[in-house]
Formats: structure tokens, sequence, C-alpha cells
């Protein structure tokens, strides 16, 4: 493995949505929404002439169209251009732009990623169709949140974690969701609230451990920092790392218990960045929080914190605490938008570094059940 | 607007390998995948552990019956505890992930690539065309029930009625075709036939009969890619990527010119900038166009410029294409002879000009020295183009 060449900045972000429903728009109107909002951040660029190529992150079933990247172009102003389609996370999508940018293809790259959720009738079952037919889809369990249960019992057995360290986690995350406008599922629930809840979903998790999903669309103009200087002064962001990795395609020969896939991807954007201390070199940390367990799984295979636990209840991973982990409220709040997950947390990562609360941020993205993929990037002022 | 103005890295091919080409392999997608993928390891002489990334290509996930089919395929293409990722331009992809892992290397990324492609279609049920019921545009065409032959036809009626090309002129493609896989180990369906033999074969939709049309298949393909210093470590022959192209056009193809295919020039004229090529009819030696139907073939001829509008019949008849012709075109047998397993077809027209250059093509093996090679595919709803370019 080797090193980029150039640096990559942020040059124009969009958003739409971030609601549980948007009977109001397509998931083409949304994103062009989301896209047009990020041409204007990005010095009101047109798009047919300002950017070399094109990135949709989507996947055919929750588009519900059999070849969804034919429904790609049109709305992000990428028809007869080079656009193409990343079956993954943005955040992974990230990366492939970063690629084209570095192999010499293109100076700036347009990456959108989208949820229409609320369009989905029968999602728990797309979920069990993403099993392996063979050994996991044939257990038939009575909800695709057993495998976060596995995960979590195992996780939490070996890293000490109780029921009140989940609540504390879930308190702490819809309270910081409250400052975000992007946050349809933040609430000043306390943790006795939390803990009076206990119809499990799946033990030891409860609805309230559980992010819901939401509608929501995201486009990020990337570019060259030589263009990036050129259209926007100092006022970007860079690209310090990047990184993905799939720990395995299924559960028996996963890393149960442990999130080796972000550890894998985070080892790749450190060295991509020549991080040796992430806790000591960022300022705070955006974290998939599906799953309550998952922000102190993913901390651990960061490398931020040894002990998450210690951590969290010392208060260190507090929006005021020593390291800020998931200060805007993380998905617990915002919650899920599909494919959109990682660029949702890269989100509020660029909110919080431009509200000068701090310089570097690091952002861990997961694709969720039933995947063991991850994907990580390092953003900060240039 | 940039595009191609300079390679960072050289990126070079340096191993391959492919399943046979069947109607219904009983193996699992993963299987399969790995079958193509230990193949071009071996050929490499590489081990999964010197695989820095991995690139997975497939169609419709329906097709496999596996949601998330990029995480289900990353077992058994290698991508297990590596950077694996899939790309998707719906039939276009096989040759898009090919490109992907040219970017992968050339940006600096990694130093090896995997690039996979697998499709399994036989578990759809009824057929697999019922997978296609679900690519239109909701709320405009889907209730109109349309089959995806039925828009082929219409840009095969376009195409014939705007230049005057009669359909003995196509049947030729598809008689070369399948002649030329005979030549092919993997083929599904080689063979000699005639022109009367396309002619009188059943009418699907009008002017689509039964032999202008490739078959439905199974299969996968795989290929190493590498950077100029591993390539020259592990390979005495490696074949350089000088060129790569991709265009979407957008997606409503009834305002589109169905007679000509503009979005493949855009990507075709992207490749050429990259690879210096400004004839391509006099520079290229061998291609390999994406021949899903037997018109398409002419049809990507002529937005690929190495034809003039309308003009490939007539090259075609004067033996341009054959196999010792001036530009031999799919001597693989393409997808008509070859078989069709969306991606991973894509992916072996790459693989059978990657073999034509190094010269380890067998009896597919085309009769002139040849030196700079073209593949190129073509999906979604007749809006995708994806090409690239290779020497030795």
């Amino acid at each position: 493995m080797v090193v980029f060449l150039n640096r990559v900045a942020i040059i124009g972000v969009g958003w739409y949505g971030f609601k549980p429903t948007t009977p109001e728009v397509s998931f083409r109107e949304m994103v062009f929404e989301a896209a047009s909002r990020a041409y204007k951040d990005a010095g009101d660029i047109n798009p047919r002439t300002d950017v070399d190529s094109f990135i949709s992150c989507q996947e055919d079933f929750w588009d519900g169209i059999s070849i969804s990247d034919e429904f790609a172009p049109d709305q992000i102003g990428g028809a007869m251009r080079p656009t193409m389609t990343v079956s993954g996370d943005t955040i992974q999508g990230l990366a492939h732009g970063i690629m084209h940018i570095n192999s010499g293809v293109a100076d700036v790259v347009t990456i959108e990623g989208h949820s229409k959720i609320s369009d989905i009738l029968t999602f728990p079952d797309l979920v069990k169709f993403a099993m392996d037919p063979i050994y996991l889809r044939t257990l038939n369990p009575p909800n695709f949140h057993f495998l976060a249960g596995i995960d979590a019992v195992k996780f939490m057995e070996r890293k000490g974690v109780t029921r009140e360290d989940l609540a504390l986690v879930v308190e702490k995350n819809k309270r910081a969701g409250l400052k975000s406008v992007r946050s349809s599922y933040a609430s000043n629930l306390s943790v006795d609230e939390i803990l009076k809840y206990n119809e499990y979903v799946v033990y030891p998790l409860t609805r309230l451990d559980i992010a819901s999903f939401v509608d929501g669309a995201i486009t990020i103009v990337i570019a060259s920092e030589e263009v990036a200087k050129r259209v926007k002064g100092d006022d970007y962001l860079i690209i310090r790392g990047v990184g993905y990795a799939t720990d395995s395609a299924n559960a028996e020969t996963a890393d149960i218990g442990k999130a080796t896939y972000m550890r894998l991807a985070s080892n790749m954007a450190y060295r991509m960045g020549k991080i040796d201390s992430p806790r000591k070199y960022f300022d705070a940390v955006f974290v998939d929080d599906r799953y309550s367990y998952k922000e102190l799984q993913h901390l651990e295979a960061l490398g931020i914190s040894e002990e998450p636990v210690k951590d969290l209840r010392e208060g260190n991973l507090h929006p005021q605490g020593e390291i800020p982990v998931n200060p805007l409220g993380g998905h617990l709040a915002k919650g899920v938008p599909l494919e959109a997950s990682g660029f949702s947390l890269l989100l509020d990562a660029i909110d919080y570094i431009n509200s000068g609360k701090g310089d570097r941020a690091l952002v861990g993205s997961w694709r969720g059940i039933p995947t063991f993929t991850g994907s990580v990037v390092v953003v900060e002022r240039p | 607007m940039k595009v191609n103005i300079h390679l960072n890295k050289r990126v070079a091919v340096i191993g391959a390998g492919m399943t046979q080409f069947r109607r219904r392999i009983l193996e699992t997608p993963q299987e399969i995948a790995w079958e193509a993928s230990s193949k071009a390891l071996e050929e490499a002489g590489l081990e999964l552990k010197d695989i820095e990334c991995v690139v997975i290509g497939s169609a419709p996930d329906a097709f496999d019956g596996v949601n998330l089919k990029g995480e289900y395929l990353s077992h058994g293409s290698g991508g297990i505890r590596k950077p694996s990722s899939r790309v998707f331009v719906g039939g276009a992809t096989g040759v898009m992930a090919a490109i992907t892992g040219w970017y992968h290397v050339a940006s600096g990324m990694c130093n090896t690539v995997l690039v996979v492609a697998e499709e399994k279609m036989s578990p759809a049920r009824p057929h697999p065309q019922s997978v296609f019921r679900y690519i239109w545009d909701p709320i405009l065409e889907k209730p109109l029930n349309p089959n995806l032959i039925w828009i082929f036809a219409m840009e095969m009626h376009r195409y014939m009625a705007t230049y005057g090309i009669k359909k003995e002129e196509i049947a030729l493609v598809s008689v070369k075709n399948k002649r030329n896989a005979a030549n092919n180990p993997y083929a599904q369906l080689g063979g000699n036939i005639t022109v009367d033999d396309v002619l009188n074969s059943e009418v699907l939709v009008w002017p689509v009969q039964l032999l202008d049309i490739s078959p439905v298949s199974d299969g996968g393909a795989a290929m190493i890619m590498a950077s100029e210093d591993v390539a020259r470590r592990y390979s005495d022959t490696p074949i350089w990527v000088d060129g790569v192209g991709w265009t979407l056009d957008n997606t409503e193809w009834p305002a589109r010119d169905l007679a000509y295919a503009r979005y493949l020039e855009f990507a075709a004229r992207m490749a050429y900038k990259m690879a210096g090529i400004e004839n391509p009819y006099k520079e290229l030696d061998v291609i390999e166009p994406y021949d899903p139907f037997d018109y398409k073939e002419l049809h990507h001829i002529e937005g690929l410029r190495i034809a003039q509008r309308g003009e490939a019949p007539k090259l075609l008849k004067e033996g341009v294409f054959d196999i010792d012709g001036d530009i031999p075109s799919s001597p693989s047998g393409g997808l008509l002879g070859v078989g069709n397993p969306i991606a991973a077809a894509g992916l072996m027209k790459v693989i059978s000009i990657y073999w034509q250059l190094k010269g380890t093509a067998g009896k597919m093996q085309v009769k002139k020295p040849v030196h700079t090679g073209l593949a190129q595919a073509w999906g979604d709803l007749m809006q995708a183009s994806t090409v690239i370019i290779m020497r030795n």
C-alpha cells in the first residue's frame, strides 16, 4: 500500500432532508436539492463544465430499481460526463473520488449519497436478503438486529460494558443532537428514563439503543488543493487520509465482538495521513453509533480509546470532554440515511470544524447489518 | 473540464482468469468468483496475500439473489480484511471494474489490485428477463410493462432505418462471433452458423431474432493489475493500460438519438486522448466492442469512431473485422458466442485484449501482430459506455 501524491480538499457541501419521511420530493429531486446547494457552496460552480467526474453511492434494492445507476446522472449534472456508481458507503465513494483526482483523470469530483427509506415497505426483508443465502438467511431470525445482539454481548463481556453504559451513550448523543438542525431523533432523555424502557428488540438492545432510519441526500464536491485554493481561497478543508476495509463477507468468519473492519480502515487512513497518535491528534470524533454499543466498539478499533467504558464514565467522550465523540449527536440523534451514513457523520465533522470548535476531526462509518465493512476519513483545516 | 491531462503512474495487467460461461453453473456466486480469481493469481504468479486492494464488478443485485452483492462477493473475490469495493454501471460494469482497478494503482492507492467480475443470471425466476422489469422509471415507464428486448428492438430498427442497413448485413456479426467463439475454450455458444440461420431463427421482437441476441449465462472473470515496478518483477510481458474513458448519458432514453451512441463517442474520446490516439481506424490493431446483440457491435464500432456513421456493415462485409482482417473485432467470440454473464462478459472482453496483446490467446490469437487493443462495454438504459485501451 502506498500513499497519495496530492492533497485533496472538500470545497462544497449540500444536503437535504434528514426527516423520517419526505413525501414532498422523489429521491432524485432530493439529490438535486443537495447537489444544487453543494455547487453553490463550492463557489457557484457549473457541474456541466467545472466538475470532471461524478460518483453516486447507492444500492439497487434501497432505491427499488434494478439498475439504479441509470438514475444517477441527471440530478447531479453528470449526464454525458464520466459518471459511475460505487455500491457502498459514501466514504467509500469519497475514496474513489480521491483516486480519480490522484490518477490524473479529474481535478474536481462530485460524490452523492441518499436515502429514501420511507419508500421501502419491506426494509427488514431486504436486510435479510443481504445475508448469506445458505448459512445465515436460512436461520430465519425474528429480526435482523440479532447479529448486533450477538456482537454486543461479546463486546460487552470482553470490555466490561453494562446496560447503564449503553444508556450513557444514548443520553449523550440524543442530547448532543439538540444542537444540530439535522437531528430528527434528538431528545433530552436521562439515563434513568432510558433504562426504564426495558423492552428488548434483541438483548441487550432496546429500541432506544438502536438508531432509526431517515430520509436524506448529501452531495460533496472535492478538488485538488490547487483548484480549491483557486475557487475557495482558504475556505476549504483538507482530506488528510481515507481508508476502507471489509473484515469478512460472512458472519461466521468475521471477528464478532470487535470492529476489525474499522481497525483496518483507520490503519489505512492513519498511514496515509502519517498519524501516529490518533487520540492526541484529533479534536473530535464522529463515529457510527447506529447501535449504542457500536460507538464504544468503534472507538476501540479506531485507536481512540483502549478503555472506552472508562472514558465514557469519566465524561471524556462528552461534547465538553477531552475527546468529544459525536458532539452533534451521531446517528442516534440524526438517524441512519443508508449509504449517505458516512457523509452524515462527515457533515457533522465539517460543521464542527467550521464552527471553530476544533481543527481536526476523525470520521468512522459502518455499512450496518449484516456487513463487516467500515470506512474512515480524516478531515482538517489546511 | 480537465480529463486526462497526465498519468501519475503506469499500470499493467499481469494476470487473468475466467470460469467457463454456461447457462447454469451449479457453484455459488462466491465460488464462481474464487475460481476466476485463483486462476488470475496463478497466471500472475501472485498469492492472495500479495493483493492490496480488491475491485468487484457485478450488475443487478437481483440476478444473484443477494442484496449488497459487493459485500457478499468480497468472500470469493479475496476481499477479506482488505480495501474492497464494488462499482456498477449496468452492463458496462465489466470494463468499469478494469478502469477502477486502473485508477486504484494509478492514483497511488495500491500496488496490486485484483479485479473480479461475476454474474449468476440463472437463479432468476421465471427468467432473468424478470429482473429487467424493474429497471424502468417507476412513474413514467414501469406501468407500460416494457420488456428489455423491446427497447433494443427500437434501437436496432432506428439504426437500420437511419442508415439503410439490412438484417442480412447485421446477421454477419452473429456468424463471425459464433465462429470465433468456437476457438474459445470458455465459450457457451460457439459454432458455425449462416446468415440464413439467423434470419430464420425465432422472432423475439422484430427485428430482433433469437440468433441476434446473446444468451443468458453464469460466469466469472478476474484480472490482476499492478504498478510498473511490481509488474516488471512478476511479468516479462506486462500489458499496459494506456487509456480509459467512461460516460453516462441521461436517464431519458426515449429522447435519445438511438441511431448513434453519442455517449460512447464521448467515452472513447476520453480514452483516445489519454492514449494519444488520433485516428482509431489506423492505430487500433484489435478490438472487443460490446455485442449483446449483433447490431450493437456495429453500433459501437461507429461510436468508437472506427467507422463512419452507418459504415460499419460495409467494413464488416469487406472482412475488416474478421479474425484475419485489418481490425479483428471480438476475436474471443464476444457475448454472442462466449456468453453474457453481464459484468463478467465485460471483463472477459478486457481479458481477451490482454491475452491477444500478450500473445497467449491460443486458437483465438489473431493473425496479424498486435500492439494496441481496445475493449468496450455498454449498459444501463442504453446510456453508459466504458472504454479501455491497452498496449504491449
